[in-house]
Parts: structure tokens; sequence; C-alpha cells
């Protein structure tokens, strides 16, 4: 009975209802469906359905530190109402190498390797992507090709967003102290089983480096898309 | 010593005055709603601790209700373009060297909380990157008023600066910003109730896994597919991982556990990149760089990494079969 709120989830992600109801209704059924029984009465239910809104409200209260990250968008914003996405722009546009596969490959790596050694705060999509790795990815578009066509430019950004993803997430497990490394070890432990988290870390790299040539190839993929979206009609490049 | 409990009065007041500059924001169709969300989040920073369980749990009726009403989106703009070419060219590299004070405030009160004696006093090391980002924040803030002067004309403007351009952008995150807290009350609400083992049986009852590749796959499809549900790798791998993980190709084919479980994790991360739930890392991204189908639930930036995380679960499929039995 308690799988009802799986249910509930998979309903609501094929309703495409608003995730934060998805999660709330799984919950409060969740709560709900355990305290079920052929005989119980509505006050019963309705009983557990408080129950598990007090619970669901003080773990929410606890998770607080979860948001208190969005604070980072009062500098952020600040930065760009001073001009931080322009100047990104045009640094990019003089360094004449650049071209947006190879900005992001850059990117790529910088971010995988830094996560790798915990360094995680030094990316992420409101500190470095919006004010900066999307501007300098338009930027070196532009820089070669002139003005982008709406099309082009949402594709460019969406690029930068998947860029810094998949480099934090397969670069982040090599680090030994990060929260995955150290909650599978806590659940190991609990199992019986005790591993050192170098052992887990390093059984993150073969992964690590199929990531990095897999988004490799994607790069290199989307550099020769966008040279033939960009280039004037009849020109071969 | 600065701990937690500053940095949430700080982000209260960071969404109060969201709150206030979202309620008189004429641009916003809905802006009442939107005023109204970001104070109810503003009352659970200051007050948390004393709404009580169920008071809480009242307040999250209230953002959910608001946001599945649409608290609209605001059209209001920032300076505009020439202002900011011409601040581009005024403040040169300095912008770049002020947003990376950020990022660098972090990394070294992280260091100095946890390997220094005064560093811990100063910073509580239990939280240590957290308020040293929380720090690194007001330090660039502070920064950029004595380097940049942004707005000479007048100070109070100036002063206002951080929160009103915060609160722009805080209005494109959307209700998204506090979905990754909900999903983790979430998974205390499914841990109490035994979500787990349910799911760990279903699995061992109606699947065949009678070959080391059969329960290897199951292993890491099981993983990417709850973590898309739950939206969250974590919330997935003590589940999957005590259904099929451990029982199955630790126990049953005698893989090696720490394999399993760290390329089980990876796996998990691959569902990540292919769904709406893990809303900081597919739906934020999409809002704040503005792509035109940032509500639909498998908007561009999901679309894009769909390419790079299927082969990749693929590769961790063979790479767990390969690595876990030598």
């Amino acid at each position: 009975m308690s799988l009802l709120g799986i249910a509930v989830l998979v309903l609501g992600f094929i309703l495409r209802a608003n995730p934060l109801l998805i999660v709330l209704a799984a919950a409060l059924v969740t709560g709900m469906a355990a305290a079920w029984s052929p005989g119980a009465d509505a006050g019963t239910l309705a009983h557990a359905a408080v129950t598990t809104l007090a619970s669901f409200g003080r773990a929410f209260n606890a998770n607080r530190y979860v948001s208190v990250v969005w604070l980072v968008l009062a500098a952020i914003g600040m930065l760009e109402h001073l001009g931080l996405q322009e100047r990104a722009r045009t640094w990019i546009a003089s360094v004449r190498a650049a071209t947006v596969g190879r900005l992001l490959a850059v990117y790529f790596v910088l971010r995988q390797l830094t996560a790798a050694l915990g360094l995680t705060s030094l990316g992420g999509q409101a500190q470095m992507v919006r004010p900066l790795i999307a501007p300098m990815a338009e930027g070196a578009a532009e820089a070669r090709s002139g003005p982008l066509p709406d099309r082009v430019r949402f594709m460019i950004r969406a690029h930068c967003a998947a860029a810094d993803n998949i480099a934090l997430f397969f670069g982040e497990d090599i680090f030994i102290a990060i929260a995955s490394i150290l909650l599978i070890k806590g659940f190991l432990e609990q199992s019986g089983i005790i591993v050192q988290p170098l052992e887990l870390s390093r059984w993150a790299i073969p992964t690590a480096l199929a990531a990095l040539a897999i988004h490799g190839v994607r790069l290199a993929l989307l550099e020769r898309r966008l040279r033939r979206m960009l280039s004037p009609r009849g020109e071969r490049m | 010593m600065i701990g937690l409990p500053h940095a949430y009065a700080i982000g209260g007041v960071f969404f109060a005055a969201s709150a206030w500059f979202s309620a008189r924001d004429r641009s916003n169709p809905h802006r009442l709603r939107a005023g109204a969300f970001w104070a109810l989040l503003a009352l659970s920073f200051l007050a948390g601790d004393r709404l009580g369980d169920l008071g809480n749990g009242v307040l999250v009726v209230g953002l959910v209700v608001l946001a599945a009403l649409g608290t609209g989106r605001s059209s209001q703009g920032t300076s505009t373009a020439e202002e900011r070419q011409a601040g581009a060219v005024r403040h040169g590299d300095r912008l770049f060297i002020v947003a990376l004070v950020i990022p660098a405030t972090a990394l070294a009160g992280t260091v100095l909380a946890k390997q220094t004696k005064w560093g811990a006093k100063l910073i509580d090391p239990a939280q240590a990157t957290l308020v040293s980002l929380v720090l690194g924040v007001l330090v660039a803030i502070v920064v950029a008023q004595l380097w940049l002067r942004p707005d000479a004309r007048s100070r109070a403007a100036a002063l206002g600066a951080p929160l009103r351009e915060g609160r722009r952008l805080l209005d494109a995150v959307g209700w998204a910003a506090i979905l990754p807290q909900m999903l983790a009350s979430l998974g205390v609400v499914f841990l109490a109730s035994g979500v787990g083992t349910q799911v760990g049986r279903l699995f061992s009852e109606h699947l065949a896994l009678d070959s080391r590749f059969a329960a290897v796959a199951a292993y890491c499809v099981g993983m990417a597919f709850f973590t898309m549900l739950m939206g969250n790798a974590f919330a997935a791998f003590p589940v999957m991982t005590a259904a099929v993980g451990l029982p199955v190709v630790v126990h049953h084919f005698g893989g090696s556990a720490a394999v399993v479980s760290a390329i089980g994790m990876l796996s998990g991360f691959c569902g990540t990149l292919m769904t709406p739930m893990a809303a900081n890392f597919n739906v934020v991204p999409a809002n704040l760089l503005e792509l035109p189908d940032r509500d639909a639930p498998f908007n561009a930036v999901i679309r894009t990494q769909v390419p790079t995380a299927l082969p990749l679960l693929a590769a961790n499929i063979l790479l767990m079969w390969w690595l876990a039995f030598r």
C-alpha cells in the first residue's frame, strides 16, 4: 500500500502537473495509505493526513539549508547590472581561436577536474553558466558569424547548461569527501560492508572518462552542426 | 561563531525583499501571488523554528497552492543594454575578479573552518561550505559597492541594488527554487513509511535476474529510472541497492561491493540528467537562460542531455559487468 505514493509521482509525471503539487500529494497519499485498513473511517485517514503534513513540515524546516544557495543571485544580479555578461562577451570575442565547441570542451574538462578535487562550488548554473559561460559561447559564435538566429542562440545556451551538469556529475565522485561517496560508505556500513572512500572514488574514474569521451564527441558534432547552420547560403565551409 | 541560523536570517531578508519587489512589480499579471510566495518562504526562513511542525506543513501547502495557481512572470528589465555595455568597458576585468570572490571565499572559508582552530571559532565547521558561500556573497557585494560603485547618483539606490537585481533572477527561477527542498522532505516521509523495502520486494518478486548481465542491467536501469522519479540519486540509491544491488549483484553473483555501489550511483546520475524533477540542474538553468520552452516538462536542457545520458548509462552497465566480477 505504501507504494501508492510512487504511483502518484508516476501519474503526476504523465499528467504534467506542477512538480511541487506532485511531491506534496505523493507525501500525503503515502501517509494516508500507511494508515489505511479495510475498516478505516474518514476520521482515521484525516488524522493520518494531518500527521503526515506535520512531519513533512518538520522535514521542510530542517532542510531549509538546501535553499540558502539562492542568496548567490543577489551578487550575480548586481554584477550583471554592471555589465558582467557584456564583458564576458567582448573578452571571448578577442580570443581568436575560440569557438562554441572548443570553449565548452575546455570548460567541461576544467569543471570535471575541479569537481574531482572537491571544488564543486567553482561552477554552477547561477554562478557560472548564466553570467559567464552562456554569454561567452554566444559571443564566440557571434564573433565568427554575426548576429545569431534565436533557434541557434537557444541551442547554444542549452548546451552550456548541459556541459556544466554533466561535467559536475561525472567529476565530483572522484573526490573522496563528496556527499554521494559518504552516503555510499554509510549505507554499505549499515549493511555490514566496510569500504574506504578511496576504493569507491577510484571506481568513479572509468565512468568519468566515458563521460568525457561521449560528451567530447557530442561537442564536436555541435561544432559541425553550428558551422552548417551559420554558414551563409550556398557557401561551403 | 557564524552558523546556519545567521545564513537563514540573511536568506530570510533576501526573500522578504523579493516579496516586496515582486508584489509591486506591475509587469507581472500575478504579482500578488508571486509576492505572497516569496513572503511565505521569508517567513519560513525567519521564523520556521517557531511555527511548529503543523504550522510549517500549512506553510508548505500555501507555497504549493500559490505555485500551482501560477505566480506569473516579470518582464521588468535591468539596466539598458547601452548602460551595461558602458559598464563593461568602464569596469573591465574587475567584474570577473568580483565574480570570483564568491567561490574563492567559499573555498577559503571551508578550508579555514575545517583546518584551523580560529577558523572553527569563526565559522561553524559542520556547515562550513554553506556558511562560507553566504559570506562570499556578502564579501562580493561589499567589494562591488566600494570598488565599482554602482549607481553613484544615489547611495540608497546603490544599497538596494543587490536585493533588487537578485529578486529579478529569483523571479526567473520561480517556484523551481524550492523543489529540491520539497524532494528532500518527501524522502523523509518515504523513509518513515518504509517505501524502500516495498520497492525492493516488488523488484525481487517480479524480475527473473538469472544472469550477471541481467542483474547488473536491472540495477543500473532501476537506479536511473527511480532517480528520474525522485529527482535525486541520493534518494534512489538506498532503495535500489537494498533491493537489487546488494542481494543479487553483490551477494548472489559475487560482485565487488565497492564497484557495484560506485557505478550504481553514477547510473543514477544519468537519470538526474533526464528528469524535470531534478529542478536545480534542469529547470533552473532553462529559466535562468530564458529558453522559450522552459515550461515544458522536457525542456531544451533535458533534451540536450539525453543523448549523452543514455550512451553513458549503457557504458555504466558494461563497466560494472566487466569490473565488478574480476
